[in-house]
Parts: C-alpha cells; structure tokens; sequence
C-alpha cells in the first residue's frame, strides 16, 4: 500500500530530481572528504555547509509549496515550524554540552546559570537523548500546525484572512522566544553547541554527514510530496484549491484535508529546521521573523508554485543570489528580494519551473499539430 | 410530531424561513417531494429558489421551519455539507463549478462514490469498477471524446453537462439542479431535458429550478410556482400557466 503510493509519485521529473539531489548529496561530501584541498574539484567545509543550509531551505519550500501551491493555503508562517523543529534539535545540542559551558554546569545551559536558574526547567528534561528530541522535533510542530489548523479551517477562515493569522502565529512566538523567562535562552537563543550523537559540530566528517542527511530528507520530502499530490488525496486538494465550496457537497471534509496536508507540512518544515540548526551553529528568535516566512514564499513563487521541483529550484536559487548579494552589496538585498518577486509576480506567474513545462507542453502540442501528422501515441 | 406526509416524502420542507440582515429571502416556504418524483421549480429572480437549495445541502441555516429528508429520519438543518452529501444529495450549482485544473475524468473520478476520508482517499486506487462507471457516465453526458482535456476547456454547455455528469457519478438519491440549461443552445437544451428525464426514469428523485419555460414544457413535470419566499402555485404546467397570480407575477411580464 504505501510502496504503490510512494511509487505513483513518480514521474520523470520527480525522477531526475531526486537522482540529482541524491548525487549532490553523495559527491559534494565526497569532494570535500576525499579530494586535497588543492585539487580543483576540492569543496571546502564552508562551502558544504552553505550548501546543507539551502537544502533545509529547499524542504521547507517544499512543504510549503503542498498547502500553497496544492491546497491554496497560503502561509506566512511557516517558518514558525522551521524554527520551533530547529529549537527542539537545539535543546539537544545544549544539554550535549554538559560541563563544558563556561560555567561548567553539568546540568544547566550557560544561560541558565546567567539568569541563577538553580534547576532545569520540566520542559528540557528528555532532551539529553537524541531519541527524545527528534520525537519533539516531529511532535512540536506537528502539534501545532495540527491545532492551529483545526481551529483555522474548521472555522472557515481562509484567503488573506488565513494569511494573516499565519503571521500572527509566529510572530507571536517570535515575542515569546524573544523573553528569557521562557527559558530559550532569550535574545541570543541557543548556541556554542559542541558535539551531535557523540561527533563534533564543528567537524569536517560531521559536516558532511549533515549535508548529506540534508540531502536525503529533501529527496525523501520530495518523494513523499510527489505520492501525496498523485494521490486521490492530492486530487482533492487541488479541488479545493479550485472551487473550496464544490468539494464541500460532493461530500468532502474541507477543514480535515487541509488540517491533514497543513500537519504534514508542518512536521516537514521542522524537520528542515532541525538539520537546519547544527549546521548554522545557533537557533534564536529572529528565525521566527514574518519576514523569514514570507522569504520562503517569495522562494515558492520563483521555483513555480505548485511544483514541487520549482519549489526546491526557487530556494536553492533565491539563497543562492542572497549569499552573493549580502556579500558583494549588502544594503541592496531586500530591493532586489522585492524587485524579484514583482517580476516573477508580473512576468513568470508559473515560477521558473512551471514555465519551462508550459514551454514543453506547448512544443509537443505544436508538434502534434504539425501539418504532416506525427503517429499517434 | 410531523404529520404522516413527511414520513411518505424523500423530501420534505415545512414552514422554512430564512432572512438575511432583515431581509426574508424565504417566507414559510413548504414543500415536498416524493420519492421517485421529478419536479420543476420556477420563479421570478430572487423568489428563493437557489436559497431553497442552500438550506437543503446545509449552506444556509434556516430561521426556523423543518426540513427533513427520507421518510422524515433525518434533520438536514444539524448536518454540514459533507454529511448531507454523503446521505445522497447532490448538487449542480447555478453557475456552473467544475474543477478547473483536472481533467474531465479526474472530475468524474473524484465524484464518484467511495468513502471521502482523507487516509481512504491517500491509498486510493481506480478500480475496473470504478473505471467502467467513469465511461459510462462520460457515454451519458457525451464528452468522451474530452475526457483527457481540463475542465477549464470545456465550452459552457460542457460545464454544465460535466457537473450533471459529477451529480451520477456520486449516486446521490435526489438531485438538485440549479438552471441546467442557462448558456445553452435550444437543441442542447433539449438534450439536457432528455437527460434529465432518463436520470429521473433511473429512479432517482430530481428536483429542477428552471427559468425556460420550454425546458420546463418538456420535462413534463409538477411544477411549483415560487414568489417571494413561498409557494404561489402548484400544479401541471397547464394549469400554473393559466393561474391568474402566476401569469401576474411571473409569466405575464
Ligand atoms: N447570502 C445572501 N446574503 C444576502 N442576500 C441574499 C443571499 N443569498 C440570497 N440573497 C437574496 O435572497 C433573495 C433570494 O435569492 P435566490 O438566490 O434564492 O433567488 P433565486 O430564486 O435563485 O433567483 P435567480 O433566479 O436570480 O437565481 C434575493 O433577493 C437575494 O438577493
Ligand atoms: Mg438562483
């Protein structure tokens, strides 16, 4: 049952997109690992590492693109479920710690022992085990796209309206991180993080190994997506998006599908953020700004909203153009994030992706057209 | 407790007021539609005909009044769209709603009866028997030949057939049909009564409102007269044709 599901997600496009990101995710590790730093095809750490970030950012695109793209749902907030996995991967990365903070708490993180916390607060326990803390990693945001989603959609609140309740969502939880009585390390959130199921952080070998597992969740984010919209459920998600109110009498559940596809995506953003964190080396509250969110929507709409290729395409080449932007000329970025999304907005409303099959489809519609008949299929 | 008539009708409106901020788009309106029956509903624009049906398949709550389906068992006004559906009333819509970015047979297949939970829908598969039924209502509504075009393509008349045709394909016990022939081409509009009839020939209850008063001719049906919220005639459509009121409010203009 779920083989044929995985299986009918894939087309020929899903196809070559996965081999190519699983074949970065092998080789570009391998080309750091194995090659001397001087050969040509030498990837330097900071490099794999840069690449494991737009990784996270591509499954976040992703599961993104399944509520907006299929659904109509469009959020801008879901990078509150990016940050909320990544907090939970970063509890566990600072009672990993131990005694090696500065103040040499065995239990208690640095800022705790700042702020004359003489316990742990009930809400770290289980996080010193891995096992525990990806459990969160899954649960956390699941649970609250979950709840968020079954109060929003059960009571009809959707469009701008829905949207705005998005932002709402994390930017309230961007003030709530932001306290230190909340006991998330505050302001400067959680960081100077040592070693991950006994590697350490900072390592080549662990690096490579992030950057690969980086790969591997947005192959399996894909794969996964590709199933879901192939699906009869898919189909109806797609109605809804469509004509919300047909769906509803022909007899299907609007708010339960939304609140299904809404949790999936939420527990797919987490776990991006979760991989997310080692690899940047901190977590804080910033990662919960309106505008974070609305960045992974401007990523969507570029790739091609509703595909999910272009929804990966779209964040690996937005960020690509943000790193060479914040570097070469900082102050700009934001007028050219704008710009970019006007254009794409006016000119390519199918997103790169979208309109490079729209191109084909036009081509093998012409040719099929073609005075001297081609043999039919 | 309900008088013997609801427990004989499929349908059974009694006494039904819905307003909106003040304003009463039905007044007391009471109907009933038997089993089996197929019956035109007409009215000048704005009488409560599409209101009528908003508060059958649970769009609209009325103020007050009954409405029951089968026999009298169940109380539509508790239900939400969905479970009303799922009991066996389906819907064409005024304006015609088909979902645009699937093909005319994701249409057909989406509609067709099968249990609408979103895990049953995840692992779903189209049967042969599931197959079979899609063809044979695509045969039906004669657009075999676009099966494999999106809905969007399809020309008006299409619309409307193809949303005739998602109506068979949940196997729905009544149906109710808002304007079918509005847009379309007199020999379509004949079409469509032909189809209509051999749906109601099927066994099911059909109800349809109608403006084309030829339409209406050729159904060949009870009809009932809507004016303002309520019931101004009811009868053959010789004789609401011939009733001074009808010919008043309506027909005479
Ligand atoms: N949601 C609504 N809010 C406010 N007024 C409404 C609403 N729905 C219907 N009405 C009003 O109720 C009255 C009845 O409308 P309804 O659509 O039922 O008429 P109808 O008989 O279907 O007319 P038509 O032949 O034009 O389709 C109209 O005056 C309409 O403006
Ligand atoms: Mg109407």
């Amino acid at each position: 049952m779920i083989g044929h599901f995985l299986f009918r997600g894939l087309d020929r496009g899903v196809v070559v997109a996965l081999t190519v990101i699983l074949a970065i995710g092998v080789l570009v590790p391998a080309a750091n690992l194995l090659l001397p730093p001087g050969h040509p095809l030498h990837v330097p750490t900071y490099l794999v590492t840069l690449f494991g970030k737009y990784a996270t950012y591509a499954t976040l695109a992703l599961a993104l693109d399944l509520v907006w793209g299929y659904c109509g749902i469009l959020s801008l907030g879901h990078g509150a479920f990016f940050a909320l996995g990544g907090y939970a991967m970063g509890m566990y990365l600072m009672r990993q710690i131990g005694s090696r903070g500065v103040y040499g708490n065995p239990l208690l993180p640095d800022f705790m022992v700042f702020l004359n916390w003489k316990e742990l607060p009930w809400y770290w326990l289980g996080f010193d085990r891995f096992g525990f803390a990806a459990l969160m990693v899954v649960l956390v945001p699941g649970l609250l796209a979950f709840v968020f989603g079954w109060f929003a959609f059960r009571s009809r609140v959707t469009g701008v309206y829905l949207s705005i309740i998005t932002q709402a969502l994390t930017y309230a939880l961007l003030l709530a991180f932001f306290r230190n009585d909340m006991g998330f390390g505050g302001n400067n959130g959680l960081t100077d993080f040592k070693d991950i199921v006994g590697f350490p952080v900072q390592a080549a070998g662990t690096r490579a190994a992030l950057f690969f597992l980086s790969c591997l969740l947005v192959a399996a984010s894909l794969l996964l997506a590709a199933g879901i919209v192939k699906s009869k459920f898919g189909k109806v998600l797609i109605a809804i998006r469509d004509a919300e109110s047909r769906t509803r009498f022909i007899g299907y559940r609007v708010a339960t599908y939304k609140t299904v596809v809404f949790t999936v995506s939420g527990v797919l953003a987490g776990l991006a953020g979760a991989l997310y964190v080692p690899q940047v080396g901190i977590i804080n509250p910033s990662e919960f700004a309106p505008a974070n969110s609305i960045e992974a929507v401007i990523w969507v709409a570029v790739g091609g909203r509703g595909t999910l290729t272009g929804a990966i395409v779209g964040a690996v080449a937005v960020n690509w153009g943000k790193t060479w932007f914040t570097g070469a000329l900082p102050e700009f970025w934001l007028f050219a994030l704008g710009g970019l999304f006007v254009v794409v907005t006016l000119f390519l409303p199918k997103g790169i992706v979208g309109t490079i099959a729209e191109i084909r489809a036009k081509r093998t519609a012409a040719a099929a057209a073609a005075p001297k008949p081609a043999p039919a299929e | 407790m309900t008088e013997p008539l609801a427990h004989r009708a499929l349908l059974y409106l009694d006494d039904v007021r819905v307003s909106f901020d003040g304003f009463k788009a039905l007044k007391g309106l009471s109907l009933t539609i038997e089993p089996g029956e197929m019956r035109a509903i007409i009215g000048p624009n704005g009488a409560g005909k599409t209101t009528m049906m908003d508060v059958v398949t649970g769009k609209t709550r009325p103020d007050s009044g009954e409405v029951l389906f089968d026999g009298g068992g169940v109380d539509l006004t508790r239900l939400d769209e969905a479970a009303i559906a799922g009991l066996g009333i389906g819907r064409k819509f005024q304006k015609p709603t088909v979902f645009e970015s699937h093909t005319v047979e994701d249409n057909l297949y989406l509609a067709l009866k099968a249990d609408r939970g979103p895990f049953a829908s995840l692992f779903h598969r189209l049967g042969a028997d599931e197959a079979a039924r899609i063809d044979e209502i695509l045969a039906t509504v004669k657009l075999a030949d676009r099966r494999d075009d999106l809905a969007a393509n399809l020309s008006h008349g299409q619309k409307q057939w193809l949303e005739i045709g998602m109506l068979l394909a949940q196997e729905p016990k009544l149906l109710l049909v808002d304007e079918p022939v509005a847009g379309m081409t007199d020999a379509e509009t004949m079409e469509t009564a032909a189809l209509l009839r051999r749906i109601h020939d099927s066994g099911k209850s059909v109800v349809v409102v109608e403006h084309d008063m030829a339409f209406v001719r050729e159904l060949g049906v009870k009809v009932t007269v809507l004016h303002e919220g309520g019931v101004l005639s009811e009868g053959s459509i010789d004789h609401v044709a011939s009733d001074p009121r009808v010919i008043e409010v309506y027909l005479g203009r």
